[in-house]
């Protein structure tokens, strides 16, 4: 009982269990069609590839996951939202597609055909994506816009700017060299790696550094912080940063993965999916203490609804409702409400049996 | 105070730059689509015949924006049909997928008293107004390729029928298979954006015939007509059903694209001499390409083009007959082998184009 009480109150108790019961939807799945149970978990490797829905999860949420670990940042420090990742991706995507396509090529089939290098269409993506998050980290550390208003400029911008860069047209790079990103290296899916390559040098920063803790009491009490000796602008302007950053690298996976730069199409909404992913990770929207960890679960966790809804073969006009009903129980069951009742229940049945112990 | 003056400069010039940046790109993307109007050829010449009586016929055109490599030919033959040489003077306005900024569109149009106004309308609904408007300066108004629902104050339609796309897909498919002697068809079908027209009429024909030849659909999901929802999609239809299926349906090339990407993947081979067969829908060149080089099987067309039709009805009426209210403009279908000629759909016998270099080179789009 008690080591059952010890596990519920660990902080990521509640994403990792939502998780598996999305994933154990697909046992239930499995038994009733009459396949082995673990049809959904089954990892082999074809054609050289590692398959399976696992991988898939892992392989298609990386986006979502990259742009989670900033947006968690950005919510932990400034108690608002960055919503202009979704359009900075498409930008870099495309800027970096434009750089190495050459202006108003639509289509490259090979390396010779290159107008730069890949490797500074790489960096200047990267680039890109720290200068959308500068602007956005200038417009809320130094000039106290709201978050939401600050980035609303970029949300709406960025896309158009995309599409200004590629001349209207999707530009195609069909090179090899270029899918890396978006494919695989040896077996594994290249995305899970720079995804956890990713969380790992991010959470690296937070534990072995102060930063952490200075992100978390900005977010709390940003005076008071001040007062205590932080930068309290300089820490909320390096969180937007780095979340313009993580865009870039998410943009880069999203256009590698087609081999072109679609800026109508890639990471539309996605900006909705890293929010929510990070509020599924437990992290409160509010700002203060945050949970890294949680987020990427979070971001993982709205990937495996997705596949899913796939493996289920359920018809793609309902969909969205599904996946609303499985957000909105997540959501629910981490509220502070029905968590406190949870709580008084389980006091209550703790005196009732206290009493019946005593008779 | 000095760093906040500092942080407001940075602000500053940085939207600047922002601007800057798309000021430069805008003027010279607008050259670009300029070069690549002249250069899309001789597609338009066809219609136009017309304005040879020395009077410039001026018309107005709402385009809905910018968004696909469909929509930049639609605009490009635009150009191409309503150029000076042929006598019109074109106006033309790129809503940017604003329906507001098209009604405003077309209200300038009457205000310029230009002589005919082509609309490829963003929403179907709200057009009653401004349509009335309109028929009251006397300007006809001509709908292509989406459609108005709530008022019929226009002249023509012109567009394409996405069910005959579907028919024509499931009897090439039917005719494929009775000559490769392939007796059992599983389908996978990647649907387009739930709700588009596009995706309604493709999905209606081809299960129509599916239905009539007693096909299996194993399965028929959303992509989005995006690459990467194409993706996705056959990823998961590679480990659903491994080895069940020999016929995969994108409802459109960049679906295609993206399937090819995931059997790639799972070591599944497609196209001529493949396990599976590949359809495709829309048949912009790139993909019409892929069908020459045997990637795709067949690609039924949706053709952007509807300048020409257009032009033919504005002929029509300075002539001061009645055209029909609904056209369709004329598209045809590609395959990567020449052992279907001939489809019949809904009675009527259409040719299948066998993809040669010289078949691509005359694509115009």
């Amino acid at each position: 009982m008690s080591k059952l009480k010890k596990l519920t109150q660990q902080k990521l108790f509640l994403p990792v269990f939502c998780m598996l019961l999305v994933l154990c939807v697909n046992i239930v799945y499995d038994v009733a069609q009459g396949n082995e149970f673990y049809n959904f978990f089954k990892i082999t490797i074809t054609n050289d590839l590692l398959t399976g829905r696992i991988i898939n999860i892992l392989n298609r949420g990386s986006e979502v996951a990259i742009l989670a670990i900033g947006m968690t940042l950005v919510v932990s420090a400034s108690a608002g939202t960055d919503i202009s990742v979704g359009s900075v991706m498409s930008l870099c995507a495309s800027f970096c597609c434009m750089l190495v396509a050459g202006f108003g090529v639509s289509s490259v089939n090979s390396a010779e055909e290159f107008a730069m290098p890949l490797a500074v269409g790489l960096i200047g993506a990267l680039l890109m994506g720290c200068l959308c998050g500068a602007f956005n980290g200038a417009l809320v550390a130094y000039l106290n816009i709201q978050p939401m208003v600050a980035t609303l400029i970029l949300w709406s911008a960025a896309r158009a700017i995309g599409l200004l860069l590629c001349n209207n047209l999707i530009v195609y790079i069909r090179v090899p060299e270029y899918g890396v990103f978006g494919g695989y290296i040896g077996p594994v899916p290249t995305p899970i790696i720079i995804a956890a390559v990713c969380v790992a040098i991010v959470s690296v920063v937070l534990k072995k550094t102060a930063m952490g803790m200075y992100i978390q009491s900005v977010g709390i009490n940003k005076k008071a912080s001040r007062i205590a000796g932080l930068n309290s602008k300089r820490i909320i302007f390096v969180c937007y940063l780095v979340c313009g950053l993580c865009a870039g690298i998410a943009g880069i996976v999203a256009s590698s993965r087609i081999t072109s730069a679609d800026s109508n199409n890639i990471g539309l909404d996605m900006e909705l999916d890293a929010i929510l992913a990070v509020a599924l990770g437990g992290n409160s929207l509010g700002g203060g203490r945050f949970n890294l960890a949680g987020s990427i679960i979070g971001a993982y966790t709205i990937q495996a609804i997705t596949t899913t809804m796939l493996a289920m073969g359920v018809s793609t006009a309902v969909n969205p409702v599904f996946k609303a009903v499985i957000v909105i129980a997540i959501v629910a069951v981490q509220a502070p409400p029905v968590k406190a009742w949870f709580k008084k229940r389980a006091a209550a049945k703790a005196v009732v049996q206290k009493e019946v112990a005593r008779v | 105070m000095k760093k906040k003056l500092l942080a407001l400069t940075l602000a500053l010039a940085m939207s600047l730059a922002l601007a800057a940046c798309g000021g430069t790109s805008s003027s010279s993307s607008s050259a670009g689509s300029a070069g690549s109007a002249g250069s899309a050829g001789s597609a338009g010449s066809a219609g136009s015949a017309s304005g040879s009586d020395g009077d410039v016929i001026s018309v107005g055109f709402a385009q809905v924006g910018h968004e696909s490599d469909w929509r930049t030919a639609s605009t490009n033959s635009a150009y191409d049909v309503f150029s000076e040489e042929n006598g019109y003077d074109l106006v033309f306005v790129d809503c940017d997928n604003d329906s507001a900024k098209q009604l405003e569109a077309v209200r300038n149009f009457i205000q310029q008293g230009v002589d005919y106004i082509i609309i490829d309308p963003i929403v179907s609904t709200g057009w009653d107004a401004v349509l009335t408007e309109c028929e009251d300066a006397g300007i006809p108004v001509i709908v292509i390729d989406r459609t108005i629902d709530d008022s019929d104050k226009y002249v023509s339609w012109v567009g394409s029928d996405f069910k005959v796309e579907g028919l024509a897909c499931g009897e090439w498919l039917k005719a494929y298979a009775a000559d490769k002697g392939i007796a059992e068809i599983n389908a996978l079908v990647i649907e387009g954006s739930v709700g588009a027209s596009a995706t309604i009429g493709r999905t209606e024909g081809f299960k129509e015939i599916a239905d009539r030849e007693g096909w299996n659909i194993l399965d028929s999901q959303s992509g989005d007509f995006t690459e990467a929802g194409g993706q996705e999609v056959m990823e998961s239809y590679c480990q659903s059903y491994k080895g069940q299926f020999n016929v995969v349906i994108c409802q459109n090339d960049n679906e295609a694209a993206g399937a090819m990407t995931a059997m790639d993947n799972a070591g599944i081979t497609y196209g001529v001499g493949g396990d599976v067969i590949l359809v495709s829908f829309d048949a912009n060149k790139p993909y019409v390409q892929m069908v020459m080089d045997g990637k795709i099987n067949a690609n039924f067309e949706c053709n952007p083009m509807a300048a020409p039709t257009v032009a033919e009805i504005i002929d029509q009426l300075e002539a001061g007959e009645t055209p029909e209210k609904e056209i369709y403009v004329t598209e045809s279908w590609f395959a990567a082998e020449d052992n279907v000629a001939t489809i019949t759909v809904n009675g009527e016998e259409q040719p299948v184009i066998h993809v040669t270099q010289e078949v691509l080179d005359g694509r115009p789009y």
